[in-house]
């Protein structure tokens, strides 16, 4: 069993990612559940995906403390959702910053030092700089892809495979700029 | 041939393959999927109604009409849609009729946390509940085939867990049926007190054989496992305690009527009997009224949502890590770029009190924009402000009702025809985007397109005000704040009843926008200003403040607020 959760920003395309992720078990011939969020909470509020691959999977939920991965498509959110990872667990960060509202407002400060704090809390953590591929794939909206490329490459899922699952959940306009947000995506993480 | 199917995919393509013909709906989370999907398939008339009770309304003509008929709607919208319901448990069908209710634990999206299933009793129709897509789609087809053996409309329930998770489903055929003629039958499908009379001794026996017949039902299924503890559960909650216990399990498939005797028996082979259901105690106090002696809420309580890490906490005192990092909390707010922001902008300067309603301006009660001061259910914006000026509240005249496009043709117009028709004097403002936007971009009555994204004959809001005999009828451009206010100011200054179109369609309605703008970092003297609007786009950083590029659309509504033009137009 593999559970995996996607975090981010409501309207950072944690669904899509998702996804890629159940068409990738699809291929792989693997069982599979999800569990998304829709509504009111993608009006850029705090959102998170779960993903569970694996055989005769009851709950769609991922359980704190057992995500073998979490892929955060925004640091804070890192910050927020870290303690779903196991201990031996991956945590994928998109190098980005997004404000919420309590720190645009003043309420609050965005904190400082995010990966120091990862680092203190145990969090297994990879940085990828996502907006930065995604704008050089052509549109900065694949940082989901990019980041899916990246678990991929840890997770030694087969180039061909992330590839097929990423066509059949974009239209075909867009599968250009997917493709080589995926390739970046592979290519951030060390082999 | 098996696919990953959302669980409102699965009951699209379970009514799909069950031959039904009509679908008629109205969005409401989570519910909104399966009607949209429902849409794709061409054999299938499908349809945005109004409301609810409407949309409810058609599938009960349809099925009159002999053909196997469907509405959708989330928690509330059974609230909109009871009236026909609890008739049409009387008429009965003539093809197959489902009603599908989304509940929403935990108020996802939500303003209540009602349980649906308190429905199907008080009406005396059945309600299953699946706990998957698979199910989903088993249960939707089969829901039919139990309506028209029954000769009553079924209710599916579904829960926000459940309506928007995905797993594995098997698809099958499509199957017609030939539509079955319609035969007067005054008895039968006109209710009226002499009529009535004798369909509710229908109604009763009809419950009474399917209260029997439940016991041996398909729909309901036990789990062996250990039999120190037996589970009675159902929906999202029955996944969870299969993950998290080794109890026997009683998975109830078919929640009303509750198969009281089979599961007496199960409890009869167990040391313990719980039942594990979120929300209200609707299975636990059904069975200790019929002397079974069980137990659940005391330990589960009746709100939010369990998982099989809370049931694991509860039964065994096993506990998950928790969030260890103080970190701000990130709410969902206003898109950048959305008109409804410049509106609030306004009210919450002048002063007004505002009456809300049910859309994505229900976020405008947020800080800063702080404008929204109460909000209960759709359409009562308007009934509300009424209400303020017949008990002559002395915030009359400083007050306006708010309420959007699909809002206001779902359930706002009675309201403005009944402040008019009474003498009132308030001010409506219809927050105009062009499109029903909290669930996700459907079409309505106003937008000119059908479902199936085909040209229709397009609402004329003015002219329909014109008609009710509105007072003053005022359309300003909601990103032009100097426009607002004035038409603010001078609408609720007026006698009468008056309402102010602000009009501009949704931010995201639009995919190609002009370049972000910024901040002339020498003209800005840091004053604020602009961050009183609650732009997602505008961030304050040390000193300073800046414009993300990736969330700024260029709607120019910040460039209104900033005495010193340090926010410029971008260059491509």
């Amino acid at each position: 069993m593999t559970n995996i959760l996607i975090v981010g920003v409501g309207g950072q395309g944690t669904l899509l990612a998702s996804r890629v992720l159940g068409a990738i078990a699809a291929i792989e011939g693997k069982d599979c559940k999800l569990s998304e969020v829709h509504g009111m909470s993608q009006r850029g509020g705090s959102v998170v995906t779960h993903v569970r691959i694996g055989d005769n999977i009851a709950a769609p939920l991922v359980t704190p403390g057992e995500a073998d991965f979490i892929l955060a498509f925004e640091k804070l959110e890192a910050l927020r959702w870290g303690y779903y990872l196991r201990k031996d667990g991956k945590l994928l960060v998109n190098d980005q910053e997004i404000m919420p509202m309590p720190v645009i407002t003043g309420a609050m400060a965005y904190p400082d030092g995010i990966y120091a704090k990862l680092a203190e809390e145990g969090r297994d953590t990879v940085v990828v700089d996502g907006l930065k591929l995604a704008a050089e794939a052509g549109n900065t909206k694949a940082v989901n892809v990019v980041m899916i490329g990246a678990l991929c490459a840890i997770e030694g899922v087969k180039y061909e495979v992330a590839l097929e699952a990423v066509r059949r959940s974009v239209p075909a306009k867009l599968l250009a700029v997917n493709e080589k947000a995926l390739v970046a995506g592979y290519k951030s993480v060390g082999k | 041939m098996n696919k990953l199917m959302l669980t409102n995919e699965a009951v699209a393509r379970g009514a799909y393959e069950a031959g039904v013909k009509v679908v008629s709906s109205y969005p409401g989370t989570p519910s909104t999927e399966i009607t949209e999907f429902v849409a794709k398939y061409p054999e299938v008339y499908s349809e945005w109604a109004p409301n609810e009770k409407v949309a409810t309304e058609v599938a009960v003509g349809a099925s009159i009409a002999g053909v196997r008929s469907m509405c959708c709607m989330k928690h509330v919208g059974v609230n909109v849609a009871a009236d026909p319901l609890f008739t049409a448990a009387y008429t009965g069908v003539n093809g197959g009729m489902v009603l599908v209710v989304a509940d929403d634990p935990a108020m996802h999206s939500s303003q209540n946390e009602q349980d649906s299933r308190f429905y199907a009793r008080s009406a005396h129709v059945p309600m299953l509940e699946p706990a998957d897509s698979a199910e989903a789609k088993e249960f939707t087809k089969k829901a039919f085939a139990l309506s028209e053996e029954y000769d009553t409309p079924v209710m599916l329930r579904l829960t926000t867990r459940v309506a928007h998770s995905q797993s594995f489903v098997e698809l099958e055929d499509r199957k017609e049926f030939a539509p079955k003629y319609f035969e007067k039958n005054i008895s039968k499908y006109v209710m009226m007190p002499a009529m009535a009379r004798k369909r509710h001794l229908v109604v009763e026996a009809r419950e009474d054989k399917l209260a029997a017949d439940v016991n041996n039902s398909e729909f309901n299924r036990v789990e062996w496992r250990s039999k120190k503890l037996g589970i009675v559960t159902a929906g999202a909650v029955y996944q969870y305690v299969k993950e998290a216990t080794d109890a026997s399990i009683f998975k109830v498939g078919i929640v009303y009527p509750l198969a009281i005797d089979a599961i007496r028996k199960f409890a009869s082979e167990v040391d313990d009997l719980l039942i594990v259901e979120e929300l209200e105690p609707f299975i636990e106090n059904q069975l200790k009224a019929h002397g079974v002696k069980c137990h659940g809420k005391e330990i589960f309580g009746k709100q939010g949502e369990y998982s099989s890490a809370s049931i694991r906490e509860k039964l065994y005192g096993i506990k998950t890590p928790a969030p260890v990092a103080e970190v701000p909390a990130r709410p969902p707010v206003m898109c950048a770029g959305c008109p409804h922001r410049g509106v609030f902008y306004v009210l919450h300067k002048l002063g007004i009190t505002v009456s809300g309603d049910i859309g994505c301006y229900t976020l405008g009660a947020q800080a800063p924009l702080s404008a929204v001061d109460m909000c209960v259910c759709m359409g009562a914006s308007i009934g509300m402000a009424h209400g303020f000026d017949k008990a002559d509240s002395p915030l009359k005249r400083k007050m306006v009702a708010v309420i959007g496009d699909s809002t206001f043709i779902h359930s706002g117009i009675t309201n403005v025809i009944n402040a008019v028709y009474n003498k009132g004097t308030s001010t409506t403002i219809i927050l105009d985007n062009s499109i029903t936007g909290m669930t996700g971009h459907q079409d309505n009555p106003a937008t000119g397109k059908t479902i199936k994204g085909e040209p229709t004959n397009k609402l004329d809001l003015e002219a329909l005000l014109k008609a009710i005999g509105v007072d003053s009828v005022v359309v300003v451009d909601a990103y032009d704040l100097a426009a607002v206010e004035k038409a603010v100011k001078e609408e609720t200054a007026r006698e009468g009843v008056s309402v102010i179109i602000a009009r501009r369609p949704c931010a995201l309605l639009t995919k190609k926008y002009p370049p972000a703008f910024t901040v002339n970092s020498d003209k800005c003297r840091y004053c604020k200003a602009c961050l009183r609007i609650g732009c997602p786009a505008i961030e304050n950083i040390g000193g300073k403040v800046r414009i993300n590029k990736e969330l700024c659309v260029a709607c120019g509504v910040c460039t209104q607020l900033c005495k010193f033009s340090a926010i410029e137009e971008g260059v491509k």
